[in-house]
């Protein structure tokens, strides 16, 4: 069972109106791989991710998770369900709890694994503040490791541009997600914060044994990180493949350059 | 400073509210008796007041805008690192407990009464707070709340003869679970259509409770309810309000406490990210059905509570104590003292009740003066009296950062 | 089944329903604009209502043709309460053009308390008699135990301004500006719209419906006083969130919705809940339709 893929995607369509923004699109992902879902703007990366996260009710398909603990199908599960069985999303519109502070957006990551209910936290019992001493500690090792710690009592909302993208990876990684989900995450970076971000993204997969799916445009960001592809365009899969592979794949080349590209 | 197109400005506003006061400010009609008076001098009023206010507001943010560079500490920061230390915290706060023990016997009964509701509305409040501060919903309805309370009371102890300490429990829980009522129709509305579907709420119960005869009383509503016992012994009147003050001096207590360890918990921590961006806080694993019917909840355990001690102290009720005004008086003293900060909403409450009680000369002018106070408090201090500030943390790491740097 | 009273409570809905649309009218269309509900807005007919009052009972008293009272007292009414209406967005509501909605409205709220206390300190806290009323129609005769005069100026007037203003905003350059402003507020700005001109005469518009309403309305009731206002915005809000706020024939549809329900509801089941009707119909509408009766869904792109 180890190398069944830990994410499943089947056929998974997304209808608005008369807009098919996601069509019939399958893909899988297998224990620690990073893969990215690249297409232009508009293509339906994002849509795609807000049916896995429960965002969105997906029209048409599956989406299944195979874990240690079995495998589930996530479909029309509420979006912190999906949270709860391991899967955590980043925003390509930042959606950070911008009048919180740093810490505190993490903190509310690690909420699912929390056990005081309202009255123990009133009565201030021994064992709430432990667990709340202990949220606290873990949220400042997991900003540490991202490399936030001179901003935590910082609001969310002053952080510089890049911070704040970082930020949002941390609090995905404080819910404990066995698969993480980067929309854009180096949208607006600068080349310094992009190496930055390769760096972290690395690191992540390897000492923390998570598995990434990431959207991008950067596509030296997208080559040198994941191990494979997918393109969609206008909602339709058109490609997977290796990085090589995509590179030198016409299709590819057509939906990014337009149908000129002979002439 | 003031240039002549200033003057001009000026000049021209004081006459465009000349012309928009003439009929309701100059004239005065009684259609019953088929008279009408001329005020002329109050064009001369309202012209003077416009010219005065523009040039005002002239200089003001010409000041604003030569000043902005420096920033200058506000009161409440100053106030704050003047708390840090330990020495001025505790004798503060010793001179804090001195005088409100010592008000009932150094006050008429009057004002001990009048510092009574004031607390009641502290605590009205900061639960309103939780619903509108921390969850961020904007609820039109909570009078709804207080009147189940007060109710609560005064039916029970009408047929049953239940007394004023197990009324208090008993009115929470009902509140709480009218709250839960509340908060299942409106899981799925946003912002504005919540407001009104609260107000409408609370208008419902009013409305009940005016015309269900059989039930409540109309609009007559209970009287002789009994006032806070000891002991089941009866006081008098002079002890008892000095009495019922003290029960709510201790309720103010509970809720403060309460309500901090409530904010600075996993809950109060899902209500504020609830607040900030619901998507967010679904994706990050919290339960936002759950957030919102415990917040509507959790506030509406405090209107219970005080209805109930309402009751108690009035000795009487209708439902005329509990309109969608009573709801809007209660929101601003949230707004107006600091929305999401318990120390704004305490001293919120206080100002709001106590000012108009002592000023009672401009009584007649203390709605009018309420109103605008909102509308300038929201354009040039919205963060209210006394805003929020977030709770910074300590880490163990840091301290051994700065001593190797000392070592 | 008396039919006959089915149709007097029929046009009696009608009537009501009329009068809330002319007051939602204004509602919905600053909530399309600047997405704010406007707590004010029922003090705006209130002071319509006694402006004509006021200029009413001092026209009567030089004893002019009764007609030609109603339609100046219309007139002033109608001015006043744009002038009103434009001046106070931009006293409490354009400094907050950037501060959060709560804001807003608190400070809609805070007008609201003032404009109220205004007139209560200004004039008087007594329900005064309204003069202004109109001969009885001859061609209504026959039908007069069902519709009065009043009644039928209503229904009249709500058409022509319902007519007039589709027009207005489907036709005109005006028109076309409030609707772009509403889609897109920065955009409407950068294709050269001039954003606060739209927003004015949002606001000179929706209180000068909101004014027609309150005249004809207390012509039709007979007493006025300054809390009227009150419990006439709410209702009127609650037609525009239950047709669906921001939309305008949502609005007209909401009013309607609300206004028979009120009269049937009054005339067959009791007339002691009358207000809990409005209430009770918008709870339910919400649950099963969250956005109202032609509201489109808010389907957040995330
Ligand atoms: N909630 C929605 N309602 C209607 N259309 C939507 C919604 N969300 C996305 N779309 C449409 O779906 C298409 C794909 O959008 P998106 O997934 O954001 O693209 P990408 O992330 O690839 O740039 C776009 O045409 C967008 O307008
Ligand atoms: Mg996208």
């Amino acid at each position: 069972m180890s190398d069944a893929p830990v994410l499943e995607v089947n056929d998974l369509s997304m209808v608005f109106g008369g807009l098919r923004a996601v069509d019939n699109v399958s893909l899988n992902i297998k224990k620690g791989e990073i893969v990215a879902l690249i297409g232009p703007n508009g293509a339906g990366k994002t849509t795609f991710f807000n049916c896995i996260t429960g965002v969105y009710i997906p029209t048409h398909g599956e989406v299944k998770i195979n874990t240690s603990e079995g495998s589930a199908v996530l479909n029309g599960l509420k979006p912190n369900v999906i949270n709860e069985k391991g899967l955590a999303r980043t925003f390509q519109n930042i959606r950070l709890f911008s009048n919180m502070t740093v810490l505190e957006n993490v903190m509310i990551g690690r909420h699912q694994s929390l056990k005081s209910g309202i009255l123990s936290s009133v009565l201030r019992t021994k064992k709430n503040r432990i667990e709340e001493q202990k949220v606290i500690d873990d949220s400042y090792e997991i900003l540490r490791k991202i490399g936030l710690e001179m901003y935590v009592n910082e609001l969310a909302c002053n952080l510089p541009y890049g911070a704040q993208r970082r930020l949002e990876i941390a609090r995905a990684m404080a819910t404990n997600p066995f698969l993480l989900l980067l929309d854009e995450p180096a949208a607006g970076m600068n080349p310094q914060e992009t190496n930055d971000l390769v760096e972290l993204i690395e690191r992540l997969r390897k000492e923390e044994d998570i598995t990434i799916l990431l959207i991008e445009h950067d596509m030296s960001l997208v080559m040198t990180l994941s191990e494979r592809i997918y393109v969609v365009d206008y909602g339709k899969m058109i490609a997977t493949g290796t990085p090589e592979e995509i590179k030198n794949n016409k299709e590819v080349i057509k939906a990014y350059l337009g149908e000129d590209i002979d002439a | 400073m003031i240039t002549i197109k200033d003057l001009k400005k000026a000049f021209l506003n004081a006459l465009w509210f000349i012309f928009l006061t003439f009929p309701i400010m100059v004239m005065k009609v009684n259609t019953i008796n088929d008279t009408l008076i001329w005020r002329w001098m109050n064009m001369l009023y309202i012209g003077v007041a416009a010219f005065v206010f523009t040039l005002l507001g002239k200089i003001y943010t010409v000041r604003k805008a030569n000043r902005s560079e420096i920033v200058k500490p506000s009161l409440i920061q100053i106030v704050n690192s003047k708390m840090e230390n330990k020495k001025v915290r505790y004798s503060s706060l010793a001179a804090v407990v001195a005088i409100v023990i010592l008000y009932p016997f150094l006050m008429s009964m009057y004002q001990t009464s009048i510092m009574t509701t004031a607390l009641m509305y502290v605590v009205l409040g900061l639960g309103l707070n939780i619903v509108v501060g921390f969850g961020g919903l904007l609820h039109l309805g909570y009078a709804a709340f207080y009147a189940v309370g007060a109710y609560t009371y005064g039916l029970l102890f009408y047929h049953f003869g239940l007394n004023f300490w197990l009324c208090l429990p008993i009115g929470a829980v009902f509140s709480a679970l009218f709250g839960i009522i509340l908060g299942f129709p409106i899981l799925r509305l946003r912002g504005d259509y919540l407001a009104i579907v609260t107000l409408a709420f609370g208008e419902i119960v009013r409305l009940v409770l005016e015309n269900w005869n059989e039930f409540s009383f109309g609009p007559s509503g209970i009287a002789n309810i009994a006032r806070p016992m000891i002991f089941g012994q009866k006081l008098k009147l002079a002890q008892v309000t000095n009495f019922t003050y003290f029960i709510a001096v201790g309720l103010t207590i509970l809720t403060i406490i309460v309500i901090r360890r409530m904010e600075s918990s996993k809950m109060g921590r899902a209500w504020e990210a609830m607040r900030e961006d619901e998507i967010a806080c679904q994706a990050m694993g919290i339960d936002i059905t759950k957030a919102k019917l415990t917040a509507f909840s959790m506030g509406a355990v405090w209107a219970g509570i005080m209805g109930v001690l309402f009751a108690a102290k009035t000795t009487f009720i209708n439902p005329a104590s509990f309109t969608t005004w009573e709801s809007i008086v209660i929101l601003c003293v949230v707004v107006i003292g600091g929305m999401g900060s318990i120390p704004g909403v305490i001293a919120g409450a206080l100002i709001f009740i106590l000012t108009p009680e002592y000023l009672r000369a401009f009584s007649q002018y203390r709605m009018l003066i309420f109103g605008i106070a909102l509308v300038v408090m929201m354009i040039f201090r919205p963060g209210g009296i006394i805003p929020k500030i977030r709770r910074s943390y300590q880490f163990a790491a840091d301290k051994e950062e700065t001593q190797e740097v000392e070592a | 089944m008396n039919l006959e009273y089915f149709f007097s409570l029929f046009l009696g809905g009608l009537t009501r329903g009329s009068i809330y649309a002319l007051i939602a009218l204004g509602y919905t269309m600053v909530y399309g604009i600047i997405k704010l509900i406007n707590f004010a807005h029922g003090e705006i007919y209130m002071i319509g209502a006694f402006t004509s009052l006021i200029i009413g009972a001092a026209l009567a008293m030089s004893g002019m043709n009764p007609i030609l009272i109603f339609v100046l007292a219309c007139l002033a009414a109608i001015v006043y309460s744009a002038a009103y209406g434009i001046t106070i967005e931009r006293l409490a509501y354009r400094p907050l053009r950037k501060a959060p909605r709560l804001s807003v409205l608190i400070s809609a709220i805070g007008m609201s308390i003032f404009l109220q206390n205004y007139v209560l300190l200004a004039q008087t806290s007594d329900f005064l008699p309204f003069p202004l009323v109109l001969p009885n129609m001859k061609f209504l005769k026959p039908i007069e135990h069902m519709m009065t005069t009043t009644q039928f100026l209503i229904l009249i007037s709500t058409a022509v301004v319902m007519v007039l203003l589709t027009i207005l905003i489907k036709f005109t350059r005006m028109g076309k500006a409030m609707r772009a402003t509403s889609q897109d507020k920065d955009m409407a700005q950068l294709v050269g719209i001039n954003v606060d001109r739209v927003i004015s005469m949002t606001f000179l518009i929706g209180s000068a419906t909101a004014a027609l309403g309150g005249v004809l309305i207390s012509s039709h009731i007979g007493q006025i006083n300054f809390y009227i206002g009150f419990i006439a915005g709410i209702k009127a809000f609650v037609a525009a969130v239950l047709g669906g706020i921001g939309s305008i024939p949502g609005a007209v549809l909401g009013s309607f919705v609300l206004g028979l329900t009120e009269s049937f509801g009054t005339g067959y089941i009791s007339s002691d809940y009358e207000d809990a009707f409005a209430f009770i119909i918008l709870i339910l509408i919400l649950i099963f339709k969250p956005a109202g009766l032609l509201g489109r869904k808010e389907n957040e792109k995330v």
